[in-house]
């Protein structure tokens, strides 16, 4: 076996197909079935990022043909650098929850059995693996529906809860429309792309074909929709914030951080290469699109109480900002900027990769916490930085990358994507010149938002003291593996936020192949500590010098400061000189967001219900005071309860032809195959 | 004293941005005292835009009509306005039915849409004053919806006054200003027109007691109602 | 004679760490004045900042190492900032590591963990503060970016020396699109810094302070920097503004001619700054926290027509 990178990705692929057969033999051992199969994942996830690494390292194209699926139509696989970026995320990823994984899932023996999970666990990564691979509709649509069948039955490995039934049936559902859409639109397309015979399912010849416009619009409609439902993209996200959390966290973590990325990937393939040429108006639609979910996306997120429910809100924003991103470079390649087209879509993967770790990230620190603490319910936590100092760091760096603080990840791809916005005046169109940059404004309150929702998130979870009733007895720390996974994404955020000219000299050759452009000769050409998009005057950014100037700084500061170490006495809290303060009068989640949810209210149904438990003597001074509140989406109410209800009302009309007799039955299977030969005559 | 071109230009922008600004104000402005004042402003600008245009093009009936401003937009008008409220004893704040940002937001809106609108008269037109167009047409708009968004009688003639001026200043800067007496008899409407305004005023308020334009509907002979 | 541009970087830093205090002094005179009070000195900031050293800190028992770090982070941005803005040169060997936008970014990360450090105790005024404060950035953000977005248009760059050498060279004058911008930049100053209207720097009334409520745990040398971060804060965002709305004056290339020109500029320029300051304090009353909104939703309001009227205008 030669040790192409098509090999090695597939080599992947069978070792995690292959643990998730050998898995089930060890069910006797639990414990030793966990950490065997997840360290194999991990080196299977190793394997496709070298794989992915050394794809676009070379702007490699390798095809293989592999002798599966059906009659005459045996799958294609295809790596390129496209592909070879989603690879590195995927495994990128992968590895580092593996590794977690391994002292998370050990928090369920004793209470279940974890076979399932292990093996779901596998074939989700596979299936993702292989999405990213395939090269014809047929295995892209089997690997999707692998992809999406493990992760249901990941979101309903705690299945003992209603709810988490509830909002995996709800998955179910979304996915397969969403998936029906997707093969529609590639019914579209191979079908022009055969003409007559079924040679049009690759995507090769689906690439070469000739497609009419409207047509091209039909399947890129059909396409969009189906990965926008999968990307929990505005007004298609309902099901995302009800599954992710109710998943295990180690695969919210990947559902969150990978799962999403293959309809990213999947938009990109068929907008930017499959169908290759577009009108400016599809870029229009999907940065519009983008820009409503990031904004609605983050403000569903500061509503939120539930620790993953935030988090998965959050996804939907992170999304957004991916897809604005994508939506400028359409908008640029339309107009035949080339060069403005790869700066768009390079900002796009860039926060692709950095949403990957950081959300993967904070979804294994909510896992530490919820391993730890028991709890989800940000209300009842507090002072967690005291006993999980690590976990409490490294959640900490998750919450500074996805708030777009520099110098990590996220403000590196979201300043990209602000200088794209910036260069939108060179577009000649009128009317985009002066909306576009209001779009700017929106992705700024969105940032900014983040921020909020985070020092929300963080300070509520880890600051102050504990805020539930019951203190749990025996907080601590999570073991090592759980703690090297963390690490490992940490690291990662940091070294892709100080060495982003590294990054984009490796993500080029994807601009190169799919845009026509490359970025690399002016964003990297004054060496790897400066950062110039499009040109020095333009703008510049070193992130590396800022983490050390700040550094730096900070240290002197200190030792200056404790030449003579100053007394630090300790003592109670001064709070005004107020006393008796309880830990029920911190601030918590909702307190914090208080403001925000007044003045964004008009975009929710919110309820808010005061009640008071009379005292004996006065009304004036009541006993207690019990406040409820409730958040709801609006667009439950608007789009899906009126298509919830047609569907019923349907399904009710169907079940009229429902009537038990046997004849009846027969009579319907006779009619069926008179008019079938009558149009097959 | 001689002005290039390119000067004169920048000079009348920069007083259509100012009327823009007057024009946001009047949208923002919470006091009904406020409003005649931004729209007195309003007035000043124009009448100084109209002197600019008429120096530059050589348009002698221009500096009529700029003095004619001065005089009925910044002070007549303003001190009619000022009587009336102050006789009719009225409430001093102004009352919208539409929230501050999202009015905002429409007129942002609204001037986007006007230079989309103006774009081919932009392309066709040689005059400096073609950039200021979109403003003219901008500030028309937002009078418009000032009158819609208010639900006092006194703010929505403010309305009606300021959408005028955008008129006569699409005039000024598309055609360098209409004939004169187009203009003097526009300006003899206008005022007219708060004559009759300020009687009409008085009227609804000794009937209804309040001059609040939904008080109105009242007028409609309601069948259910009787 | 030309001096090396990496002695001008360390003299800015300096005169950014050295002369905040003594504009915040000016602005404490210049507000006594106005309203009939005798003043404590131009240099009653430094007295104060001395005094805080040579105290004691006395932390809470809870306090984690986010509380103690803050100070310190808040400190070392403020300082990265100062070597970054062209103050005194345009040629700085810093200059080029953040544009406008990474710039309002450090501030960020100064912010978020100052507000942090206001949940850290775990105290209600804490928490009150620091929600607000992220309320209140959240909805400046956008306007500031309008801001930068209408001023990069008219310079084709968000460089902060390549904005300043473009304005300085002349061609930029009875621009409306950068006055509109200039006006925004004002009130989003006012905000950010915690100004009247939007924030009251003098008060000691729990309920209607926000940046006080975060750092009321705050004592000793710990207090110091932090106080001292905010002053400079306020320097560093006149300067900004200065420096991107009206540069005249800056030393262009390291000159050793130029640099008491450019220090006396900026000195007479910080005076105008203090003033105008200082006439909006004294005009406006402190608004209720829901009116902010208002409130920077006029700032965006200035920036969107900046950004319109250099399309419609320019």
């Amino acid at each position: 076996m030669n040790f192409d990178p098509i090999n090695i990705a597939l080599s992947s692929v069978l070792i995690l197909l292959g643990t998730a057969l050998i898995a089930p033999l060890f069910r006797k051992n639990q414990k030793f079935m966990i950490t065997f199969s997840f360290i194999l994942a991990a080196i299977a996830s190793l394997l496709a990022v070298a794989a992915g690494v050394v794809t676009v390292e070379g702007a490699l194209v390798e095809k293989m043909v592999l002798p599966i699926g059906l009659p005459d139509l045996p799958f294609h696989l295809r790596l390129d650098a496209l592909a070879g970026f989603f690879l590195t995320v995927v495994g990128l990823l992968s590895l580092f929850v593996s590794i977690f994984s391994i002292g998370y899932v050990k928090g369920f023996l004793g209470h279940r059995s974890v076979t399932s999970l292990v093996i779901f666990y596998c074939l989700f990564i596979a299936g993702m693996l292989s999405v990213v691979l395939a090269d014809d509709a047929l295995c892209f649509l089997v690997s999707w529906e692998i992809m999406a069948g493990a992760s249901y039955f990941l979101v309903i490995f705690e299945n003992e809860k209603a709810d988490n039934r509830k909002a995996a049936l709800l998955y179910l559902v979304v996915a397969h429309i969403g998936a029906i859409a997707i093969l529609l639109a590639f019914g579209i397309l191979a079908g022009i792309a055969s003409g007559g015979s079924f040679s049009g399912y690759t995507f090769d010849a689906m690439r070469q074909a000739n497609i009419p416009p409207h047509w091209a619009t039909a399947a890129f409609a059909l396409s969009f929709f189906g990965f926008s439902a999968k990307a929990g993209v505005i007004p298609l996200h309902a099901w995302l914030p009800e599954a992710h959390p109710a998943a295990p966290s180690n695969v919210s973590a990947l559902m969150s951080g990978v799962m999403l990325k293959t309809a990213i990937y999947g938009i990109v393939r068929i907008t930017f290469d499959i169908i290759h040429v577009f009108p400016w108006w599809w870029g229009a639609i999907v940065l519009t699109l983008g820009l409503i979910s990031t904004v609605m996306g983050v403000l569903y997120a500061l509503m939120q109480h539930d620790l993953k429910r935030l988090l998965a809100y959050h996804s939907v924003e992170n999304i957004g900002i991916i897809l604005i991103g994508i939506g400028l470079s359409m908008i640029f390649i339309s107009f035949k900027l080339p060069l403005l087209a790869a700066l768009g879509l390079l900002a796009g993967l860039y926060h692709t990769m950095n949403h990957a770790i950081f959300k993967g990230l904070l979804f294994m620190g909510a896992g530490a916490v919820l391993h730890a603490t028991g709890e989800r319910n940000m209300e009842e936590m507090g002072g967690l930085i005291h006993k999980m100092p690590w976990t409490a760091a490294m959640f900490l760096v998750g919450c500074l990358s996805i708030s777009a603080l520099p110098p990590f990840n996220g403000f590196v791809s979201e300043w990209l994507t602000f200088q794209a916005f910036l260069l939108s005046p060179s577009l000649p169109n009128n009317l985009m010149k002066l909306l576009i940059p209001l779009g700017a404004a929106i992705l700024a309150l969105s940032g900014a938002l983040a921020a909020a929702c985070f020092v929300k998130a963080f300070g509520v979870t880890f600051l102050g003291h504990w805020r539930g009733h019951h203190k749990p007895h025996h907080l601590h720390e999570v073991d090592w593996t759980m703690r090297s996974g963390m690490l490992l994404a940490g690291l990662t955020c940091l070294g892709l936020g100080v060495l982003p000219t590294m990054f984009i000299n490796w993500i080029d050759n994807i601009a190169q192949q799919l845009v026509g452009s490359t970025l690399s000769l002016s964003a990297t050409q004054y060496g790897w500590m400066w950062l110039t998009p499009i040109s020095y005057e333009r703008a510049s950014y070193s992130g590396f010098i800022v983490f050390i100037g700040i550094l730096v700084v900070v240290a002197a500061t200190y030792l200056l400061l404790h030449v003579k170490p100053g007394a630090i006495r300790r003592s109670a809290i001064w709070d005004c000189g107020f006393e008796k303060l309880t830990n029920r009068m911190q601030y918590n989640a909702t307190s914090f967001a208080q403001p925000i949810r007044r003045i964004f209210g008009f975009l929710f149904s919110i309820r808010e219900r005061v009640e008071q438990v009379p005292h004996a003597g006065h009304k004036a001074f009541p006993k207690k005071l019990h406040y409820y509140l409730s958040v709801r989406d609006r667009i439950w109410k608007w789009l899906y309860k009126p298509v919830i209800e047609a569907s019923f009302w349907i399904s009710r009309q169907a079940g009229r032809l429902q009537q038990g007799h046997i004849q009846t039955y027969l009579i319907y299977s006779f009619i069926t195959i008179l008019v079938l030969l009558l149009f097959l005559r | 004293m001689d002005i290039s071109l390119e000067t004169a230009a920048r000079i009348t922008s920069f007083i259509a941005a100012l009327v823009l600004i007057t024009s946001f104000a009047m949208l923002a402005q919470k006091r009904i005292y406020g409003l005649i004042h931004l729209f007195a402003w309003q007035g000043l600008f124009l009448a100084l835009n109209t002197a600019v245009v008429g120096y530059i093009a050589d348009k002698h009936h221009l500096f009529i009509s700029s003095l004619l401003t001065l005089g009925l937009k910044v002070f007549l008008l303003p001190y009619i306005l000022y009587v009336l409220i102050k006789r009719l004893n009225i409430r001093k704040d102004v009352e919208t039915i539409v929230n501050m940002p999202t009015t905002m937001l429409i007129g942002i809106g609204l001037v986007i849409f006007s230079y989309h609108l103006t774009a081919p008269v932009r392309e066709l037109s040689t005059l400096m004053t073609r950039s200021t167009l979109t403003i003219a047409l901008a500030t028309v708009m937002i009078g418009l919806l000032m009158m819609i968004t208010r639900r006092n009688a006194v703010t929505q003639i403010i309305g009606f006054l300021a959408m005028e001026n955008g008129l006569f200043f699409t005039a000024t800067s598309a055609t360098y200003g209409m004939p004169l007496v187009v203009e003097l008899g526009v300006a003899l409407d206008v005022l007219i027109a708060a004559f009759i305004f300020g009687i009409f005023f008085f009227h609804i308020s000794t009937t209804f007691d309040s001059l609040d334009v939904g008080q109105m509907a009242r007028l409609k002979e309601d069948e259910m109602n009787e | 004679m030309n001096i090396n541009p990496y002695i001008i970087e360390f003299l800015q830093v300096a005169v950014v760490i050295g002369l905040a205090p003594a504009f915040v002094g000016w602005i404490r005179m210049l507000k006594c004045w106005f309203q009939g009070r005798t003043t404590a000195g131009l240099f009653q900031p430094y007295r104060d900042l001395r005094k805080l050293f040579s105290k004691e800190i006395v932390l809470a028992h809870n306090a984690s190492w986010i509380f103690r770090f803050t100070p310190y982070l808040l400190f070392g941005t403020a300082v990265l900032a100062g070597a970054i803005i062209p103050i005194l040169s345009i040629d700085l060997p810093l200059a080029a590591t953040a544009d406008v936008i990474v710039l309002i970014a450090l501030f960020a990360i100064a912010r978020f963990f100052l507000a942090l450090a206001g949940m850290d105790i775990g105290t209600a005024f804490g928490g009150m503060g620091s929600s607000r404060e992220m309320m209140i950035a959240s909805l400046a953000e956008p306007a500031m970016l309008m801001a930068i977005f209408t001023v990069s248009l008219a310079n084709k760059s968000t460089s902060l020396a390549e904005i300043v050498q473009v304005i300085n060279s002349g061609q930029m004058m009875l621009r409306p699109s950068l006055a509109f911008a200039f006006i925004a930049f004002i009130l989003i100053t006012l905000a950010e810094t915690g100004r009247i209207p939007v924030d009251n720097p003098a008060t000691h009334l729990e309920l209607t302070m926000i940046h006080e409520a975060m750092i009321l745990e705050y004592s000793g040398r710990h207090l110091a920097l932090v106080e001292w971060a905010s002053m400079m804060k306020l320097y560093l965002f006149v300067s900004l503004a200065i420096a991107v709305f009206t540069p005249w004056g800056i030393a262009v290339k390291g000159s050793l001619a130029g640099l008491p020109a450019a220090i006396g500029f900026m000195i007479a320029k910080l005076g105008i700054a203090g003033l105008i300051i200082v006439l909006i304090e004294t005009g406006l009353a402190k608004m209720r926290i829901f009116r902010v909104p208002d409130f920077l939703g006029v700032a965006f309001l200035m920036a969107t027509l900046g950004m319109l009227s250099f399309f419609i205008l320019d």
